[in-house]
């Protein structure tokens, strides 16, 4: 047939079916294909909060958004140039996020009468739209083909049906002329024990990419080049295992042995998985009974000499609040990762939100700072994971590493750095000398040193009562706590001297509009800065990794803007901030759907602002 | 890993520098003094022991012992020496708590701890009262009892620690009491001695706001006749030997042994590994008033299980024999990876 193969920068592809359907997998083997062949990209796993939501319903969509390219690519896109849907629910669930003049390729198998009537679509068959008056629609029976394509196959119907997510595969594959081996290989180790399975999937995979090759019904196939990424070796990381990885990375960099208690939550289990898998990093994982005794355990770990580590969501974080108190009047450390979700309560548990800033920041009782570090994709989860480590440790004190689920399930390209080049991590520890030990001395950073048990001739005691300056001894003197709580807040404040200066990420470093943004919606408006600049917009971004103590310099950086935009997916936290320690008006940009910012949306509120 | 070091100490060795703070007459300094004398006597260098408490008046106990110590937060003492102890199994390490912290605030912590069979020596000081807040009943507080939170009596069933501790499938549980030194220092060596988590609770006088809960078991002209001290392979008699305890049945009864009726050989012989004797022990309790059974002291269960710690470093070495010890790049990498022009 004839072969038009048009050349496109960016293409995002959106897999919906049913959460049976094998989207995520789907998703996944597409990303390491297009990641091995030099794109560049950015995912967005869309889960539904159920596990078992009722098949065919609209709350039973699972989505998964890739983006990617020849160019850089900093978010799983707006809007979608191809959809995938499985049944009528995954597209009534999907069809505003595909665009104008965009593909559509339906699973005609999945809009029979019963699963029109699980969607709640009796009325109106979802592939009759208007709105899809404008896309160009593919009708294909993938549940009849696959089931074709394993005639022979010993399987029975159930498991046959289960593989027509690789007919999916395959025939984008097709579209995207990319080759088949990468999930080949993968079905193969996957499935190693199930000769039976690796033929069928693998069967299957080959018939989609075939049906492209042969059906005449299609005429597009796209040709997206390799990145100009700068050049490297690279690997595919999804966030929560940057986390991982990160943890293990400085622990092992600070010479401690690292100590994870936790207990399982939604988006931020995936860590505590990853990490048990590394126990021959001597590292120690302890699913605790609860959210209290995993901060705790850590708090005890870190006392013995450990790098004491945990991880939760906030309903979870909610719960170690009092436990990060007594640590930071241990000043030992400790990291507290966050990896947030829509709240306030059980809230959102699959959506993705900001709004724990706030709780990070102030949310203790009594005068309580804590270090704050906020990851902002994928594939500097690690770098930001590393930071949090180090200011622990060097600095003695707990720290809030903020992750979200947008960046915890996300993946992307990781230019990975060598062990080697990692920043040196280095603990403060007592040893014995002629003077009495003082377990409250404090050096030039205002931070006391690290006394491990078994440690002879530095025995000693500590609480959570306030604490005598230099004994440490339990003080009730008016004048010694003011003291005390002024010097744990310094001690905070000259984190300021050991972490860099705010630097402009993209734009101007003076002019019209500074965008201001922290966390994962870095991606959007990375992109949507590139759009404005391309257009001659005179804007500039800023995006903030410490967000507690701020860069030195970060007032001065506010002062040479004339307006300040602030977005973020709560309803106002950061701006909060800024406002009152700068006094600098912003401008506010929220959304707070559970989902991302687009870079439209971005690109539009800056318009809006611009005059 | 250090090797093992015999140090030779006296209890004076172990008090630290700070002034106590309890109430004078209160049965925590008698439980002090003990503690101080039993882990002079182990011999363990004083820098390998750490005391882990939570909240309340017992929990200011690691101020007072030269080794090192953590005062922490409600309830936790538990749960933050379980992340000690897992993270430094060399360490020895003691936990003070008391009935409100670790039966009401800190319960979750104390049966997991139990189950995981973390190495640590639990001290429950009980004296059945929130002595540090003056006064409120606590979850070991007897029913029917007018504390200031129950002016008309408390309404809460009372928890049976030892019931609740072999509910948890603890491996070690005894009781004894502040007025027993001797008794005392001898559970104290025993729960060190036992490899895994050690549970003891400790009937402690609140003289300021529970005076004399525990007076029918150390009252002089009480306490023979309340009072069944048991050891291993030794049958149950009390009293001066004038009673003793036979099972009819599975019910357990208080025997005369004075008359010819029964002898000391019709009495139940302690053994601290059969668990059925175990629980039947732990119902010489309160709750079957009518029985009139003598209150336990001694070491009521012994059971030898591996520990949580042993277990989770058995399978750090597992990995690293398996796969090597970590390589920082390898992991960095992962398993695929491509070069980019
Ligand atoms: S209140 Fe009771 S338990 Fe507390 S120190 Fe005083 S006597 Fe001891």
């Amino acid at each position: 047939m004839a072969e038009v193969k048009e050349k496109r920068e960016q293409i995002t592809v959106l897999f919906a079916g049913d959460s049976g359907d094998g989207m995520q997998l789907t998703g996944n083997q597409f990303t390491s294909t297009h990641a091995l062949f030099g794109n560049d990209i950015s995912t967005f796993p869309n889960f539904p909060a159920e596990i078992r939501a009722p098949q065919g319903t609209v709350n039973g969509v699972s989505g998964f958004q890739v983006k990617f390219g020849s160019s850089r690519i900093f978010t799983p896109g707006d809007a979608a140039d191809v959809l995938v849907a499985m049944n009528a629910a995954a597209l009534k669930a999907n069809m505003h996020k595909l665009k104008k003049g965009g593909i559509l390729i339906a699973n005609t198998a999945g809009f029979d009468s019963k699963n029109l009537k699980l969607a709640n679509c009796e009325d109106e068959n979802p592939l009759e739209s208007e709105r899809l008056e404008d896309v160009m629609v593919y009708d294909v029976d993938i549940t009849e083909l696959t089931m074709a394509a394993l005639e022979d196959s010993p399987l029975t119907k159930k498991e046959k049906l289960r593989t027509k997510n690789m007919f999916v595969l395959g025939f984008l594959f097709w579209m995207f002329n990319r080759s088949l081996e990468s999930t080949e290989n993968y079905i193969k180790e996957k499935f190693s024990k199930l000769p039976d399975v690796i033929d069928a999937n693998v069967s299957v995979l080959k018939a989609g990419y075939n049906f492209g090759e042969t059906s005449e019904a299609f005429t597009s196939r796209y040709q997206v080049e390799p990145a100009s990424l700068e050049p490297g070796t690279y690997r595919s990381v999804m966030g929560n295992q940057g986390v991982a990885i990160g943890l293990i990375a400085a622990a092992k960099k600070a010479g401690l042995e690292m100590f994870y208690g936790s207990y399982p939550i939604t988006p931020a289990s995936d860590i505590l998985h990853e990490l048990a898998k590394h126990k021959n990093f001597s590292v120690r994982t302890f699913q605790a009974e609860d959210e209290i005794a995993a901060v705790t355990s850590a708090i005890g770990a870190s006392f013995g000499g450990a790098l004491g580590v945990t991880a939760s969501s906030g309903p979870g974080i909610a719960l170690k609040t009092e436990a990060i108190g007594l640590a930071i009047m241990l000043e030992l450390p400790l990291v507290v990762v966050n990896v947030q979700r829509g709240g306030p309560s059980t809230g959102l548990p699959t959506k993705t939100e900001q709004a724990d800033l706030l709780q990070a920041v102030y949310g203790r009782n009594g005068e309580a700072p804590i270090p704050v570090v906020a990851a902002r994709s994928p594939e500097e989860a690690f770098e930001a994971t590393y930071e949090a480590v180090r200011i622990s440790v060097e600095h003695m004190t707990p720290v809030m590493l903020l992750s979200d689920g947008y960046i915890a399930n996300g993946a992307s390209p990781w230019k990975f750095p060598e062990a080697s080049s990692l920043k040196p991590i280095k603990p403060l520890y007592a040893e014995k000398t002629e003077e009495e030990y003082m377990p409250y001395a404090r050096d030039e950073k205002l931070v006391r040193k690290w006394a491990i048990p078994g440690t002879e001739g530095l025995e000693h005691r500590i609480g959570g009562l306030e604490k005598e300056e230099l004994t440490g001894n339990v003080s009730y003197d008016p004048d010694n706590h003011e003291k005390m709580v002024k010097l744990r807040a310094e001690k905070i404040d000259k984190i300021a001297d050991y972490i860099p200066e705010q630097e402009i990420d993209n734009g101007s470093d003076s002019g019209k509009v500074l965008i201001l943004s922290w966390g994962s919606t870095y991606g959007a408006v990375k992109t949507a800065v590139e759009d404005l600049l391309k257009d001659d917009y005179d804007v500039g971004h800023a995006h903030l990794r410490y967000l507690n103590p701020m860069p030195r310099n970060l007032g001065e950086v506010l002062t040479k803007f004339d307006k300040v935009l602030v977005p973020e997916m709560n309803d106002g936290q950061l701006i909060h901030i800024i406002q009152s320690k700068y006094n600098k008006r912003c401008i506010p940009l929220n959304k707070i759907k559970g989902i991302p910012f687009t870079s439209a949306e971005i690109v539009e509120s800056v318009k809006e602002n611009y005059a | 890993m250090s090797e093992v070091k015999e140090k030779k100490y006296k209890a004076k060795d172990f008090a630290s520098d700070q002034e106590i703070r309890w109430c004078p007459g209160c049965g925590d300094y008698a439980i002090l003094k003990q503690v101080q004398s039993a882990v002079a006597q182990t011999g363990k260098p004083k820098e390998e022991i750490v005391f882990i408490s939570g909240i309340g008046c017992s929990s200011r106990f690691p101020y007072y012992m030269d080794t090192y110590g953590m005062h922490s937060i409600h309830g936790r003492a538990t749960a933050i020496a379980s992340g000690l102890k897992t993270a430094r199994p060399d360490l020895s390490v003691w936990i003070i708590t008391g009935d409100g912290d670790s039966l009401s605030i800190g319960g979750n912590h104390l049966i997991h701890l139990l189950r995981r069979n973390i190495d640590t020596n639990i001290l429950l000081f009980n004296n059945e009262i929130y002595g540090l807040t003056k006064g409120q009943y606590s979850p070991t507080t007897p029913e029917g009892s007018h504390t200031k939170s129950s002016p008309m009596g408390v309404i809460d069933h009372p928890f049976n620690p030892i019931s609740l501790a072999l509910g948890a499938d603890a491996g070690f549980i005894a009781r004894t009491v502040d007025r027993e030194p001797r008794h005392m220092k001898d559970i104290f060596l025993q729960a060190d001695e036992h490899k895994g988590a050690s549970f003891v609770e400790i009937y402690q006088n609140c003289p300021v706001f529970n005076d004399g809960a525990f007076n029918a078991y150390t009252d002089r002209g009480l306490k023979d006749e309340n009072t069944l001290f048991i050891e291993a392979g030794k049958p149950m008699t009390f009293h001066k030997d004038k009673k003793g305890i036979v099972l009819d049945g599975l019910k357990p009864k208080v025997v005369d042994l004075t008359s010819d009726e029964y002898s000391v050989d019709d009495c139940l012989v302690h053994d601290p590994s059969d668990r059925t004797v175990a629980y039947i022990l732990s119902q010489f309790f309160d709750n079957d008033k009518s029985a009139d059974l003598p209150r336990v002291f001694g070491v009521i269960y012994s059971e030898n299980r591996p520990t949580y710690e042993d277990q989770l470093s058995n399978q750090v070495e597992l990995a690293i024999e398996e796969k090597g010890e970590g390589d920082l790049d390898a992991l960095i990498a992962g398993p695929n990876t491509w070069y980019h022009q």
